[in-house]
């Protein structure tokens, strides 16, 4: 009603002078939905935070693996297999690499063959050398090693939480093998 | 003598004040009458009043997408009754579902039914949208419903998917490693995915941390599966399916032969 009157008494040239960017209606619907949608998107983060706990009730990542003298030098320990998913793997010089029995592919669990002297896994058909190096079938990069040390009473010490990757050169790192 | 107390009675019922307030258009077989019967129930509303005969042709509907709509109706009513008795703990869900399968009356049958219909589910709506493409009744104006649609078979593998693992045995855990390990891979959302280091996300807060609830197929994933399958999904479904049922009417229904 305003803007016709208004353009009535300018003959409907000149705008209303109640005209402004924003009227009080646009004000409070702009309002309206910002609110709806600020409220929306807070609660879409709250919950996606939510979903995160801060705390894991997993086992915990590192393990005692006894003393290295159990281990005969030239082979592969399956002893660990089932409760840790770690195979520990002593060389024939003694050093010590501990892998980790995820299939790099999709994470099933692969099965080491001693006759074959590989591991290959069930789920899709990789195959990996005792080195943990792949060599065949759909696996994109070697197993994974983790960080294997000797506590203060001469304990093998396995802590899964640190990874040593192959393909980014980390397997030189102190800490992927350990000379006893 | 006995006829006319029977009519009696029946003319009593049928003008008593219960039943006109709820069958209120009688059993009159005129096509107005038929129409008005159909229109004024909620239940009926959803059958057109009147349709093209092309459109009850099996052969050229297969009637894919009732049937995948009937297994939906199957899924719900037999998980339901199976929610009687599953718990998703993972200390209890493997022998729930044992005890569903080998001791609970007709448990087996609740189990089976629900098994065999998620199977049929599947294929049937593969079968559909086959069907609908062959017929082109994708093509304007029912694009939007084959959009529509294209949702629906996510979600129903999406549903397939989390309900897989619910029998918490070493073939569903393996499958939802594996199913959830793609999940590194996505883009944006993934620590292993295209984008991953611009967006920050780690492994440890990342699709698949979000969907196992940790870093391993364990218990919090059983229960986020659980609430996915049981909950969320099936809602979702459904509002999808709504809109699908609304849009076949409005675009004028089943799509005639070319």
């Amino acid at each position: 009603m305003a803007e016709r009157d208004a353009k009535g008494a300018h003959g409907g040239e000149a705008p209303a002078l109640d005209a402004t960017l924003w009227s009080r209606r646009d004000l409070f619907s702009l309002a309206g939905w910002a609110g709806f949608f600020g409220v929306l998107g807070a609660s879409a983060l709250a919950f996606t935070r939510f979903m995160f706990p801060r705390v894991l009730f997993e086992p915990s990542p590192t393990f005692r693996a006894g003393v290295p003298d159990e281990y005969p030098a030239g082979a592969v320990s399956e002893r660990w297999k089932k409760d840790e998913r770690m195979w520990i793997v002593r060389q024939d010089d003694g050093t010590f690499y501990a892998l980790l029995a995820i299939c790099t592919h999709l994470g099933c669990t692969p099965n080491w063959f001693q006759a074959e002297d590989k591991f290959k896994c069930p789920c899709h058909g990789s195959g990996f050398k005792r080195s943990g190096v792949n060599f065949e079938g759909p696996a994109p990069r070697p197993l994974e090693r983790v960080k294997i040390s000797l506590s203060d009473d001469g304990q093998l010490v396995v802590d899964k939480s640190v990874k040593f990757r192959y393909e980014l050169g980390e397997w030189d790192k102190p800490g992927a093998k350990l000379k006893v | 003598m006995l006829t006319r107390t029977l009519k009696a009675l029946k003319r009593q019922i049928v003008e008593s004040q219960v039943w006109t307030s709820m069958v209120r258009h009688g059993y009159d077989d005129t096509p107005r009458n038929r129409v008005l019967q159909i229109m004024a129930n909620v239940w009926l509303h959803l059958h057109p009043p009147k349709i093209r005969r092309h459109a009850i042709r099996v052969r050229f509907t297969w009637c894919m997408g009732g049937i995948t709509f009937l297994m939906f109706l199957v899924l719900t009513v037999t998980g339901v009754v199976l929610m009687f008795y599953y718990r998703p703990v993972g200390e209890y869900a493997y022998a729930d579902m044992k005890y569903l399968e080998f001791d609970v009356p007709f448990g087996m049958l609740m189990r089976n039914m629900h098994r065999w219909a998620a199977h049929g589910m599947v294929i049937t709506v593969w079968l559909h949208m086959f069907r609908v493409f062959m017929t082109g009744s994708y093509k304007p104006p029912r694009e939007f419903n084959w959009v529509v649609g294209v949702i629906l078979l996510t979600l129903t593998l999406l549903l397939s998917f989390t309900g897989y693992l619910l029998p918490w045995d070493q073939l569903s855990i393996w499958a939802v490693t594996v199913g959830t390990n793609m999940a590194r891979a996505t883009p944006l959302l993934g620590h292993e995915g295209p984008f991953a280091d611009v967006v920050g996300v780690t492994p440890r807060y990342d699709m698949r941390a979000f969907l196992l609830g940790g870093s391993v197929v364990g218990p919090p994933t059983l229960l986020r599966f659980y609430v996915l399958h049981c909950i969320f999904l099936p809602i979702l479904a459904s509002l999808f399916m709504i809109v699908h049922f609304w849009r076949i009417r409005k675009d004028g229904g089943v799509s005639g032969p070319l």
